[in-house]
């Protein structure tokens, strides 16, 4: 089959490789219909997440047709129409009981869990598409794909619903989800949110569909300022003005009641201390850029709540630890537990509650994909989203 | 939920915190591991106690011959492609609690082990631990590479507790071996 492929910082491209089989007696093989090159992907692309290996299959928000089932599978019958979580998870273990599949403790092969026991303590969860640290786990972006423990994640899509409304269900719209959740946000708050990208712009979305008064976007680049402006977020530049001082001046000296980093560890700008960590990160002194997070940390109204949906792999220093102790601050973070949230999610697409296809600006097919990275990386103004055809 | 420090629970609920450095073994590798297995105790020991079924998650394991009562022989995947004979002696069976094991006459490698099944206190499931002690095959090898092989025990036990923990749960051991379970480009493109 056709696939892309990793092969180095900024080089990826679409390989001939072998097609993937049943090995497990809950697997599933996926006729991949639809696949989305996520903000996350370009981490990958700009090789900050370790664990990569020359010639891994990327794409961890992907959908499609059953085309195979294991012996074990009683769910799942090939025909299904499926949108496959990006997160693996087992579902018989502790985490998976307790409503927390990102935190699978059986998902991530036994040989594989070692690097990330060590580096965060105990093994992370294994997830599509993203590195060995994640389980090795060959990608979506791919004509096929091998669903492990497909009786558990994957959720059936009814008929006469395009793949575009749904797609998203597999990673960004349960994301930006579950960091409005993390925000813990009460009726008429005020919820401020770092990045205009898919995750922050459903983010966005969900804040107001879960009860914020308001909603304070902050990004650079005026095609995404706009789509959050679109979806009922007024909006900040970051090149034109001061987020702190602009945030304290619109609520009148109280702060946002909760802020929501979905940015991550590449984070822009030209603050003194992102400067610092570009210079440190690009001779692997330390990992991440961490001037989202600190800065909502700052931002936050005291007794407030900071949520972080974007990916942090490895260290940051100057953490304002001060802030968060005086300031009695919530800090609510973690990949996105999305087997919980599919069945009501989906209700709110089929009810025409929210329109899951706005972020989309370029389609391609699969063969293209690699055009695709060049330009969602370079280009973010207007590539804010790609989605890949394989088919 | 509270918890009285003096009634029996307490030590089913507090087993002694094992340092893993100071593992007592008879031999020169020594580990030992420990993980919550979210399954019924009994099923744990039933399921281990008929050594035919550990192949299913032993990576290490070619093959396991019953040689008479607790009596069997292992072929084991050993570093370099050598193929390793154990023989092993079952010299302990406490019925749904514990299965202690040593090395019996013929085995390549000198080796003991053990593994315990206690129900945890509250309702998490089977606290399973597993010790593995031998003496690193040398020989041909050298001693660079039974210097390596020191940490050994420990990667393996680690990873069989979590393989048995896989199956025991999910009902299969996860994988992303290429190329089957998950495709890959050929490094060369």
């Amino acid at each position: 089959m056709r696939a892309l492929t990793w092969h180095g910082k900024h080089n990826v491209k679409v390989d001939t490789v072998p097609d993937p089989k049943i090995v497990n007696p809950r697997d599933a093989i996926i006729k991949v219909t639809a696949t989305a090159i996520c903000g996350s992907d370009l981490h990958l692309y700009d090789s900050y997440i370790p664990g990569m290996s020359n010639g891994d299959i990327l794409g961890h928000e992907f959908m499609g047709v059953v085309e195979e089932v294991g012996k074990e599978n009683t769910s799942l019958k090939v025909g299904d129409r499926v949108v496959v979580p990006f997160v693996i998870a087992c579902g018989k273990c502790f985490f998976c009981e307790h409503q927390l599949p990102s935190g699978c403790d059986n998902s991530n092969p036994a040989e594989k869990a070692d690097a990330s026991e060590i580096a965060y303590g105990y093994p992370m969860t294994g997830a599509f598409g993203y590195s060995h640290l994640t389980g090795g786990y060959a990608g979506g972006q791919a004509e096929y794909a091998r669903v492990p423990y497909s009786d558990y994640g994957p959720i059936v899509i009814p008929e006469g619903v395009s793949d575009e409304r749904v797609l998203f269900l597999s990673d960004i719209f349960p994301t930006g989800w579950q960091a409005a959740e993390n925000a813990q946000i009460k009726p008429g708050d005020t919820v401020a949110i770092w990045g205009c990208g898919p995750v922050g712009l459903f983010a966005i979305k969900s804040a107001i569909l879960q009860g914020a008064g308001r909603v304070i976007a902050i990004d650079h680049h005026p095609r995404r300022l706009e789509l959050a402006k679109a979806n009922g977020a007024e909006v900040l530049n970051y090149h034109e003005v001061k987020v702190r001082e602009a945030l304290t001046e619109m609520t009148a000296g109280i702060g946002p009641d909760s802020c929501i980093d979905a940015v991550g560890l590449e984070s822009h700008g030209f603050s003194p201390d992102n400067i610092v960590d570009a210079i440190k990160t690009s001779v692997r002194l330390g990992t991440d850029r961490a001037h989202v997070l600190r800065e909502t940390i700052m931002a936050v109204r005291k007794g407030g709540t900071v949520s972080v949906p974007g990916v942090y792999g490895g260290f940051a220093d100057k953490f304002p630890v001060g802030a968060f102790m005086e300031k009695g601050l919530t800090l609510k973070t973690g990949q996105t537990n999305v087997q919980n949230y599919l069945p009501d999610l989906l209700q709110l697409i089929l009810e025409g509650k929210i329109d899951t296809t706005d972020l989309i600006s370029h389609r391609l097919p699969l063969e293209q994909a690699a055009e695709g990275y060049k330009n969602f990386k370079e280009n973010q103004n207007e590539w804010t989203k790609v989605v890949l055809l394989p088919h | 939920m509270s918890h009285d420090p003096l009634s029996t629970d307490a030590e089913v609920a507090s087993p002694a915190f094992i340092d893993k450095d100071n593992v007592e073994g008879d031999y020169a590798a020594s580990s030992i591991r420990a993980a919550m297995i979210n399954c019924p105790r009994q099923e744990l020991y039933d399921y281990w106690s008929d050594i035919t079924n550990l192949p299913s998650f032993m990576e290490n394991v070619i093959a396991v011959e019953v040689l008479g009562p607790g009596r069997s022989h292992w072929t084991v995947a050993g570093p370099g492609g050598m193929e390793i004979e154990l023989v092993s002696q079952i010299t302990e069976d406490i019925p749904g609690e514990r299965i202690a094991w040593t090395s019996s006459e013929g085995s390549d490698v000198d080796h003991e082990g053990w593994i315990e099944f206690k129900d945890n206190a509250f309702g998490r499931g089977t606290e399973v631990r597993l010790f593995i002690s031998y003496d690193p095959p040398a020989g041909t090898i050298g001693k660079v590479v039974a210097k390596v092989l020191q940490r050994e025990p420990r990667v393996q036990a680690r990873r069989e507790l979590r393989r048995f923990k896989q199956l025991m749960e999910a009902g299969e051991v996860s994988t992303s071996k290429a190329p089957d379970a998950a495709p890959r480009a050929s490094r060369h493109l």
